[in-house]
């Protein structure tokens, strides 16, 4: 402002010097003034980005660590035959599993003739879904019955704690979660080399569990899964679709502004509001079964469908109008036009803000509470029909319970919620990357 | 053309008469919405020649030049009255196909508008569009020979599959040129063709619009005078929507009738 002063009026010119030091000095001020703030801004702002992260990584790293005991498990036939003496399913299905734990686990330590606490107490130290794990292995191989085999078992969520340093040993006995024993039976354990902290691969394959230590993402992964893939294929074609004929065949005229506001308001309104709309049209109107991640893909494809279009259409209204006038003055057809030209120029950006409404779409929750995906689902579920769960569903979830090993768990989870949204991310760069072209 | 007719009828002044012309235009109008940006235009365009568009801007040049290949059709607010025939075809009739006009009327645009594609790509995309090749070697042959007509042969003949949009601005919109020649067309529109180019990429396409001139009908719009005296056979002078003058370009530079010619060719325009 000063400097043109002192060059558009020429009467003040003589008066002034051009390179007046106290105005240059000004001048610099402001403008390191300026920086100084933006940098500060940026400050603040990474600042809490480490925040966030650092509490949220030294709170979940953990929970990709599992404490499991080596244990040689004795597959007593007699616990698998029924009264006739032959195996049978419902004889494996019904095995009493947790005395064949605490049997190999009073061996392992060389406990004789426990009494009935000490019997607890051991098995106090097993997980309950050691009855999974030893069936698993039996199921894979039947040959195994009778013999001797060694498993590696899940320890009870305490021991674990205790592992993890989570348990204070300083607690004086009757407060903490483990007697002296059972800290001594830990230590021997550790010593023998049979309990060990092992990479956690139940966190992404169990299914729902009151247990922390046999709760996973496993059910929540395929959920969202099915929810993603129903949005790319219902938002992204209805999306684009709708983009390129308001930005090229639409008339323009008092229905199309009126469209257009309405695309601009519904990216604005309550994620929350398309759950309730899911609820009445897709659940009660429809018939879907609720819990589903079909109606959950549905929902979140109604919420996703105005973020591809304002993307895609931002992306086409770039490509030069040159380019359109170029293939229709060779005489392409206006689809022609389209499809051979503007669209790949545009694909770039459509890329990106289809990536950017998943990305929105992966990480909401609120619309998936109305539909009833918060259920607590065992086992996988094969179709989207089937109840299932969604991550940040799943998070919210185990952010409820007050167990300590769930608390790991919501911030284990919440760390591969945002690993799956940054590779997600790092995707739209790189397509965006791949399929720039200059003009 | 029925309601607002703002002036008495044109009364252009035709200097010569066009026997045999390819383009004949007759009370051509055109309206941008309310708005008339051409009066009553009546021209006859002869084959085998350039005829030069001039005036001062905004005086609708453009606009009668894109009534031509109906590119017009692609403005959703502006409308075309009257009757254009090319060899006796009324090319506004409803039964017509657009895009097999365009590709009889080629266009090059004032800024060159190369895709961003291969040199290849760019000429052979009307022709295949078209259906115009059978195989392989009839598309490098089409591409070749539009890429000779228009003087770029030489120049990027081993750089076929390079971008086209590396070119220098010049070679793009030769290479433009070339486009607009591979579908075929009798009839080849140029917008102000060099308006962004240096003086000697200029001298190049002028000297190629002389070339093609034999093959073809050629109508170019210019700013600059003495590149319609440079090339242009005939030479119509438009002001304000209204066609006022048309004639050899000789009689028209030399010996303008009209006032608002006299005006503009001895740059009494502001
Ligand atoms: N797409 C358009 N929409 C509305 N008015 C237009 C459009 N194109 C041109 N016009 C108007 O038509 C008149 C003639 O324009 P144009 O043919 O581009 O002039 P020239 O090419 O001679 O400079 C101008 O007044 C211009 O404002
Ligand atoms: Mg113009």
């Amino acid at each position: 402002m000063a400097t043109q002063d002192t060059i558009s009026s020429p009467a003040a010119a003589s008066s002034r010097q051009l390179n007046d030091p106290a105005l240059l000095r000004r001048r610099y001020s402001a403008e390191r003034r300026f920086q100084a703030y933006g940098l500060a801004a940026i400050m603040v702002a990474l600042f809490f980005l480490v925040v966030l992260f650092t509490s949220i990584i030294s709170q979940g790293w953990t929970a990709f660590l599992q404490s499991s005991i080596r244990l040689d498990v004795t597959l007593d036939k007699s616990e698998f035959t029924d009264a006739d003496g032959n195996v049978s399913d419902k004889a494996i299905r019904l095995a009493n599993y947790a005395k064949l734990g605490r049997d190999a686990l009073q061996n392992a330590l060389g406990i004789e003739k426990p009494g009935r606490p000490e019997k607890r107490k051991l098995k106090e130290l097993l997980s309950r879904g050691i009855d999974t794990q030893i069936r698993d292995v039996i199921e894979a191989d039947r040959s195994r019955i009778g013999q001797t085999v060694p498993i590696w078992l899940l320890a009870s969520d305490n021991v674990d704690a205790l592992l993890k340093g989570s348990i204070d040993r300083d607690v004086p006995e009757a407060r903490r979660q483990l007697d002296n024993r059972q800290v001594a039976w830990v230590d021997k354990l550790v010593e023998e080399g049979r309990l060990e902290k092992k990479f956690n691969w139940g966190l992404f394959t169990f299914g729902a569990s009151s247990q922390p230590e046999t709760a996973g993402l496993g059910v929540a992964i395929i959920g969202s899964f099915f929810m993603m893939l129903i949005v790319a294929l219902v938002a992204v074609p209805i999306g684009v679709a709708a983009a390129a004929y308001l930005e090229e065949f639409a008339p323009k005229n008092t229905l199309t502004d009126i469209i257009e506001v309405n695309i601009n308001n519904l990216a604005a309104v309550p994620s929350i509001v398309f759950g309730l709309l899911g609820l009445a049209i897709f659940i009660n109107f429809m018939g879907l079964p609720r819990s589903a991640s079909l109606v959950g893909g549905l929902v979140l494809s109604l919420m996703t469908l105005p973020t591809v279009i304002i993307a895609t259409r931002a992306a086409i209204r770039a490509v030069p109008p040159s380019i359109r006038e170029a293939a229709l003055g060779v005489g392409a057809s206006r689809m022609q036009a389209l499809f051979h030209h503007v669209l790949p120029l545009a694909l770039p950006g459509i890329l990106t803000g289809t990536i950017i409404g998943l990305v929105q779409a992966l990480g909401e929750t609120a619309p998936l509470l109305m539909i009833g995906l918060v259920a607590f689902v065992v086992d996988y579920p094969v179709t989207p029909m089937d109840p299932a769960t969604a991550l940040p569903v799943q998070i919210y979830m185990w952010a409820s319970s007050a167990e300590r090993g769930f608390v790991e768990r919501t911030m284990g989870a919440t760390l591969v919620l945002l690993l799956f949204l940054f590779v997600m991310n790092a995707a739209a760069v790189y397509l965006r990357r791949r399929f720039e072209r200059k003009w | 053309m029925d309601q607002q007719v703002a002036t008495p009828a044109s009364s252009a002044i035709i200097r010569s008469a066009v026997d045999d012309p390819k383009v004949t235009s007759k009370d051509v109008c055109v309206f941008y919405g309310e708005k008339q940006a051409l009066f009553d235009v009546n021209l006859d365009v002869p084959r085998n020649a350039v005829t030069a568009l001039i005036g001062p801007s905004g005086c609708g040049k453009s606009t009668y030049l894109r009534c031509i290949n109906r590119m017009n059709d692609t403005i959703p607010i502006a409308r075309v009255t009257g009757e254009i025939k090319i060899d006796g075809q009324d090319i506004y009739d409803p039964d017509l196909d657009v895009v097999e006009l365009r590709a009889r009327v080629g266009m090059v645009f004032q800024k060159p508008n190369p895709f961003p594609k291969s040199i290849f790509d760019n000429i052979a995309y009307g022709p295949r569009i078209h259906g115009l090749v059978r195989d392989k070697t009839d598309l490098d042959e089409l591409v070749s020979e539009s890429l000779e007509r228009a003087g770029l042969w030489n120049e990027v003949k081993d750089r076929l599959h390079e971008p086209g949009t590396g070119l220098s601005g010049g070679q793009q919109q030769r290479l433009c040129i070339a486009r607009a020649i591979a579908t075929k067309p009798d009839v080849i529109l140029m917008d102000e063709p060099c308006s962004a180019l240096d003086p000697i990429a200029t001298a190049k396409v002028e000297e190629l619009m002389l070339e093609l001139r034999q093959n073809y009908t050629i109508m170019i719009v210019t700013h600059s005078m003495a590149q319609a005296q440079r090339v242009a056979d005939k030479t119509a002078f438009f002001h304000i929507g209204y066609m006022v003058e048309y004639g050899d370009t000789k009689q028209i530079f030399e010996d303008p009738q009209d006032k608002r010619t006299q005006d503009y060719i001895f740059g009494r325009f502001g």
